[in-house]
């Protein structure tokens, strides 16, 4: 008697709910992290993004998130899962997702998906990612006229294009400003790992790097380099200003939440179409962090020129001459690098030392 | 490729700091199964000293409260154990599994409010002269007081397992614990106290990770530091000083090979990556042919009545 009672009570429950989640037609927009949203990087400024959607459109509409999502098998199982349970925008803010995203998004034609970073769409899948190079560039021109011993450290995560464009664009900057720099470059082979990513930094600095640039999402570059003391870095995906004004002494920041807004409102409004979208410092979706006053006045006002420049499409990162490690041609004088090369990089630019691991 | 670029004091002080976690986890764990307990909940002790260290050393200022803060949570995380071995009879084998896989969630949950939080920084000890001396001032005398500690206590283990009364009555129990009971001696207090250091050590490591080594708090930070600790016991054939070197083995092959890839040395990353465990492996493995063997009532539970 007892039991069948508390089973009916339930049986009420759950159909109250169900029937509550019908009547108000929310559109469900989710979201698949890679770390933890307080990562104080790349997945924080996802999540600040998810926030701006919410903000928004209120009680128009509900988001959901996953953090920690491992890159691979993992992931299509957490995005199954949001398509399930009926998320209309599903939004996947890693590289690694590419093929679970294309995979899931073939069971659910009537989901949309957007993949960060990633290369392939459907006929549901749109792409998007910010053109972190031309903060590269930035951060490039002012590592190298902070740089004393001439050795800059580089933390890259994964050898894929985009990594690979910032290394060379921080590359060439650097060398524009300081013909001696060199680069010595350390693969982590993953997106979040404070622990690797400070034995990284450790290992650079003690062979004398005194910048690190950072291609990893935590802040425990940031934290060697204040332990080791006369270090400069700069924030990356997000500001990380907890380490400004010495070591962060810039940083590149993604903003992604316009994009978000107006890609939830597309499927609000029903006008949802797959597309490709890569926007740099110019529409905003990459910032600059604040260059603090460890850095020269006259560093930080030629790295603001460099800048605008890029903002206003007067200047390319990827500007010719500029030959490839091997010493072939890459961009003939004055040629600009299209968004093609740009997208499959796979090659280090002149000048770099080492290889790419494979 | 430029090997001039690795300097070998550096290289040797930051191995030190790398070794540490694994060294304090694994003389812990040496006890324990010196003891006759095999616990293999060293991973889920570590990341629970971990956060409760992190959490200690952020709320209160101080990184020493944050490390005896660590070194209590790690043994109350194996008071369970010693609930579920010891008083429950439960299999030591299941329970430590269990321990590892409650400890990895609850420091997750512990953790929540702490991801990207800064910990104070824990000085260096700086002694006048000798901390300035050209090439050994920097490997012995420039590091942190915990890293001294996890040597002191590998001596301090070594001596007592060899020398001592006490260290012989824990010896007897892990031996034979019907010989040591029919003795008088208390088995299940002496295990207890034997879990109670262990998780005590692990705590201790776990917290050596994210107040010093990173110094950050993640979740599953310890990243199979406490598997390799247990490794490392058993490969040390429960000797002290092997378990140091083991420890300082792996703890240097993981600094050399960033630094050979720092280097330019062109071999390819992932096997830069995996040696650290083979080569501890392999070389623990030579070492273990004298065959030293385990405890004989390693793993078995004791009740009086039997």
């Amino acid at each position: 008697m007892k039991l069948t009672k508390l089973l009916a009570g339930a049986a009420v429950a759950l159909g109250l709910a169900a029937g509550g989640a019908l009547a108000q037609d929310k559109t469900k927009v989710g979201f698949v992290y890679v770390g933890p949203v307080g990562d104080g990087g790349w997945t924080y400024e996802h999540d600040q993004g998810r926030l701006a959607v919410e903000e928004e459109f209120g009680d128009k509409v509900e988001t959901v998130y996953v953090e920690n999502v491992a890159e691979g098998p993992d992931a299509e199982r957490v995005i199954t899962q949001m398509a399930l349970q009926g998320a209309d925008l599903i939004f996947t803010t890693s590289f690694g997702y590419m093929d679970p995203t294309i995979n899931v998004a073939k069971k659910f034609p009537n989901v949309k998906f957007e993949h960060a970073t990633g290369y392939k769409r459907a006929e549901n899948v749109s792409t998007y990612s910010a053109r972190f190079y031309e903060g590269r560039a930035v951060q490039g021109t002012i590592a190298g006229h902070m740089t004393e011993s001439n050795i800059v450290g580089y933390i890259g995560s994964y050898p894929i294009p985009e990594v690979i464009r910032g290394i060379n664009s921080a590359y060439i900057h650097a060398k524009k400003v300081n013909p001696d720099v060199q680069f010595k470059i350390v693969w982590a082979f993953t997106w979040f790992d404070p622990a690797k990513e400070a034995d990284a930094a450790k290992v650079l600095i003690e062979q004398g790097a005194d910048v690190i640039l950072q291609h990893t999402d935590s802040t425990a570059p940031q934290a060697a380099a204040q332990a080791a003391g006369n270090v400069v870095t700069f924030g990356q995906a997000s500001d990380m200003a907890e380490y400004a004004p010495f070591p962060r002494v810039s940083s590149i920041i993604d903003d992604w939440a316009p994009y978000y807004i107006a890609r939830t409102k597309a499927v609000m409004d029903g006008t949802w179409t797959s597309v490709d979208t890569w926007d740099g410092i110019g529409p905003g979706m990459v910032g600059i962090g604040e260059i603090t006053d460890a850095v020269p006045a006259e560093v930080k006002a030629e790295a603001l020129a460099l800048k605008d420049a890029m903002a206003s499409g007067e200047y390319h990162a990827f500007t010719g001459p500029l030959n490839k490690q091997d010493g072939s041609e890459f961009l003939a004088e004055g040629e600009i690098a299209d968004d093609g090369t740009l997208a499959g990089m796979n090659f280090y630019v002149e000048g770099i030392e080492g290889s790419i691991p494979e | 490729m430029d090997l001039s670029a690795i300097n070998p004091v550096l290289l040797i002080a930051s191995l030190m700091v790398a070794a540490t976690p694994l060294l304090l986890a694994a003389i812990g764990e040496l006890v324990v199964e010196k003891s006759g307990v095999l616990n293999l909940g060293v991973e889920g002790m570590m990341i629970v000293g971990a956060i409760a260290g992190f959490a200690a050393a952020v709320e209160t200022g101080s990184p020493l409260l944050g490390f005896v803060a660590a070194a209590i949570a790690g043994a109350l995380l194996s008071l369970l154990f010693v609930i579920m071995t010891q008083v429950a009879l439960a299999n030591q084998v299941a329970s430590g599994l269990a321990l590892t896989l409650f400890g990895l969630g609850l420091s997750a949950l512990m953790g929540q409010k702490y991801v990207g939080v800064k910990p104070p920084q824990m000085g260096r000890i700086d002694i006048p002269v000798l901390s300035d001396l050209p090439v050994f001032g920097r490997i012995l005398f420039g590091h942190d007081v915990v890293l001294y500690f996890g040597i002191a206590l590998t001596a301090a283990v070594w001596a007592v397992l060899k020398y001592s009364r006490v260290g012989l009555i824990l010896r007897a129990v892990g031996e034979n614990h019907d010989a040591a009971h029919a003795l008088g001696y208390k088995v299940v207090k002496i295990r207890t106290l034997a879990i109670l250091f262990g998780g005590a050590c692990a705590g201790l490591g776990g917290a050596y990770i994210s107040l010093i080594r990173v110094p950050q708090w993640t979740e599953g930070m310890t990243a199979g530091i406490g598997w390799i600790a247990l490794a490392l016991v058993v490969f040390a054939s429960w000797k002290p000083w092997r378990a140091l070197l083991g420890a300082y083995l792996f703890g240097g092959v993981t600094v050399v090979q960033l630094n050979l890839q720092a280097a330019g040395v062109a071999i390819p990353v992932e096997y830069l990556a995996m040696s650290p465990y083979l080569i501890t492996i392999l070389v623990l493995v030579i070492l273990s042919a004298d065959k030293s063997s385990a405890p004989a009532s390693l793993g078995r539970s004791f009740h009086a009545s039997r």
